[in-house]
């Protein structure tokens, strides 16, 4: 952000860290209570961990309702005896009460232990730490550049709404918003890896790529070019309406006025005051965003193939791979609900005014 | 001095017509003066301020500042606007909610380059729009005060640069009733103690009465009547300005007038006189010897006030030659 320097430093010799009896009342005093702090962070914490609670449980009891009978499933291709049957639900847990099996997934997911994975028949924990990075790296970088687009675009057409700038960029958009991502998808790998030529279709590494770090790393970013593409295109808009709408509910104030007349420069005005106070609202916009790059954009990582937590998910529910979908789900809403925790605490300290209720 | 001579401001709407906000001005302001600007909402008093302080560019006329014409270039409005600053109606909007008072004041001196002893620049200019001791104020946000206080750091912000003229746009018009009378002493105090001129655009004749010395009564962009204050509110002669004092308590016009219809829009200004579809010296027929002028003649821009009590109507210039 970019605030001015704060006035600390200058302040500090005249400021009178501890005032003398005979506070008036009505005396603005500004300082930070820490119990005041202290109450806001337990509000939000246990809020969170309620969200939480409900999303481990009800992750148990909605695959068990969709899913079916999974020994069905596990056993459709092939014909099977009833002993076979028993050996494989003994094999899975799924022999033992409801209430032991919702007890050994509690504990089992607060001590990070999922699980097996049906379709695996593998901790599901090391299937989630082998897929993470590819995910992170891709919808991460997405994110960040969708962010960091939508803003810029965003700041600047709602400083001046209704200009050519404005209507083109809100246009294509909110076009590219609405274009379906697959289909966006198809196009892209149709035309720079079908035509064109220069990016692969899909997955992440070329098989008979040098071992070398260098050209490791060349071609994962060789391979991330067209799904980051495809995910910034269709995100970015969102950021976009939301920081030009912030920027519009700011410039009907006066303390722009206000800056103006103390002689800022338009851009200045923009920059420093309009802004910083226009960013607020999306602090929590942005946190779900970093909360949702573990869950990543599963359908841009079906499209290309993408190893990532996307694409274990799709898998998983064709499959259907109940564990791997019940600790996804509990992971994908975990992050979510910790990042918009976060998001809280941070208004704390961002927005003078929260301090204040 | 700030000067402004047949200041026109003109917006284009949509459908091709021109509105005319501010329709050829003329007004002085002085250090150690200060001149009222009445009238009603929409009347143009506003965009004239706005203009006077470069934020709206004029379409005609000029403005100077000690003899130095106001330009366009970024340069020259900077340095125009140490002098002339501004002060807003609402205080909670005209002060950045993330700013601590410390950085609202010394913005301007940031923005200037004045580096030298910014704490105690910003300390002096807040004790002296009546926040003692200042550096208690220093880390507090604006919702941690007051309305006064927040319009005494806007006022603060304003006076640290040390201008020589305040425009202040209804300064006290969101401010409680007790407030209203603290903010116009320290008005009138920073007048006589630091011979600051301020221009004060207010609606509310009593409040002009109160701390004026000049008024100017301004109707669809133009100013109608002008002069000593007490002389244009014991004596109006315009009858816009009769009609808006016949309203006060002890009022020196008998009957109280209420105006015939709305403030036309300022895209479609009468003909000649533009107050004469509301007059009620037309209405009431006592205007008949010169309404010939006042349907084809324009009254014309009162001239820059030298002190004098003028009104831009037929009907008054007749009676005076009479």
């Amino acid at each position: 952000m970019t605030d001015s320097p704060t006035p600390e430093g200058g302040a500090a010799p005249l400021h009178d860290p501890a005032p003398p009896s005979g506070r008036r009342p009505g005396r603005p005093v500004s300082k930070r209570s820490t119990s005041g702090f202290g109450r806001y962070l337990c509000k939000h914490i246990g809020g969170a961990a309620v969200s939480l609670l409900l999303v481990l449980f009800s992750s148990f009891f909605i695959f068990r309702l969709i899913a079916g009978d999974p020994i069905d499933q596990l056993t459709k291709e092939r014909p099977v005896s009833p002993e076979e049957r028993a050996a494989l639900r003994a094999e899975l847990g799924l022999d033992r009460p409801m209430w032991q099996q919702f007890w050994d997934y509690i504990t089992g997911t607060l001590t990070m232990d999922l699980g097996d994975s049906f379709q695996y028949r593998r901790p599901i924990f090391d299937l989630i730490v082998e897929r993470l990075p590819a995910t992170i790296l891709l919808s991460g970088t997405g994110m960040v550049l969708a962010v960091l687009l939508g803003f810029w675009i965003g700041t600047r057409s709602g400083w001046r709404q209704g200009s050519r700038f404005d209507r083109a960029h809100v246009g294509t958009g909110l076009l590219l918003y609405s274009a379906p991502t697959f289909w966006l998808g198809m196009i892209v790998i149709l035309v720079f890896a079908r035509y064109l030529g220069i990016f692969p279709v899909n997955g992440m590494r070329s098989p008979n790529t040098p071992p070398d770090l260098w050209s490791q790393a060349v071609d994962i970013g060789h391979h991330l070019v067209l799904p980051v593409l495809t995910y910034t295109a269709v995100v970015y808009a969102g950021y976009l309406m939301i920081m030009r709408s912030s920027i519009l509910d700011e410039i009907g104030n006066d303390y722009l006025t206000t800056a103006r007349a103390k002689g800022l420069r338009d851009d200045e005005v923009r920059d420093r005051h309009a802004v910083p106070n226009a960013l607020l609202p999306t602090v929590t916009l942005v946190f779900l965003a970093i909360g949702g790059v573990v869950n990543g954009s599963i359908v841009t990582e079906t499209v290309f193939s993408w190893p990532g937590l996307g694409s274990l998910f799709v898998q998983a529910i064709f499959y259907p791979d109940r564990p791997v979908l019940q600790a996804l789900f509990v992971l994908f809403s975990a992050s979510t609900i910790i990042a918009v925790l976060a998001a809280e605490i941070l208004y704390w300290f961002i927005d003078p005014r929260i301090r204040k209720s | 001095m700030l000067t402004a001579r047949d200041l026109r401001v003109e917006f284009g709407l949509p459908g091709g017509r021109t509105a005319r906000a501010v329709d050829g001005v003329d007004l002085d302001v002085a250090p150690g003066e200060i001149v009222a600007l009445a009238g009603e909402s929409g009347c143009g008093k506003t965009t004239l301020a706005r203009t006077l302080l470069g934020l709206e560019p004029a379409t005609g006329g000029r403005i100077a500042f000690g003899g130095t014409p106001l330009g366009r270039s970024g340069k020259a409005l900077k340095a125009y606007r140490r002098q002339v600053q501004l002060v807003l109606q609402d205080p909670s909007g005209a002060l950045n909610p993330r700013h601590t008072v410390y950085e609202a004041v010394a913005e301007g001196l940031r923005i200037h380059g004045i580096t030298d002893d910014e704490p105690g620049r910003v300390a002096d200019a807040l004790a002296r729009a009546g926040l003692r001791p200042p550096e208690r104020f220093f880390l507090a946000y604006p919702h941690e005060l007051s309305g006064g206080q927040r319009q005494r750091v806007v006022i603060a912000g304003a006076l640290v640069l040390e201008p020589s003229i305040l425009i202040a746009d209804e300064p006290v018009a969101s401010l409680d009733a007790s407030v209203r009378g603290e903010i116009l002493s320290l008005l009138l105090r920073l007048k006589e103690d630091a011979g600051l001129g301020a221009l004060v655009i207010t609606h509310d004749l009593g409040l002009a009465w109160s701390i004026a010395d000049r008024i100017a009564i301004m109707y669809l962009g133009r100013i109608v009547e002008q002069g000593p204050v007490e002389q244009v509110l014991t004596a109006p002669r315009h009858p816009y300005t009769r009609a808006l004092v016949s309203v006060l308590p002890d009022s020196p016009v008998p009957e109280p007038i209420v105006l015939a219809g709305e403030l036309p829009d300022a895209s479609r200004i009468p003909g000649g006189c533009r107050f004469r579809p509301r007059c009620q010296e037309v209405a009431s027929g006592s205007a008949l010897p010169v309404l010939g002028r006042c349907e084809g003649e324009d009254p014309g821009v009162l001239g820059p006030d030298g002190g004098s009590h003028e009104a831009a109507c037929h009907l008054v210039h007749a009676r005076m030659a009479a």
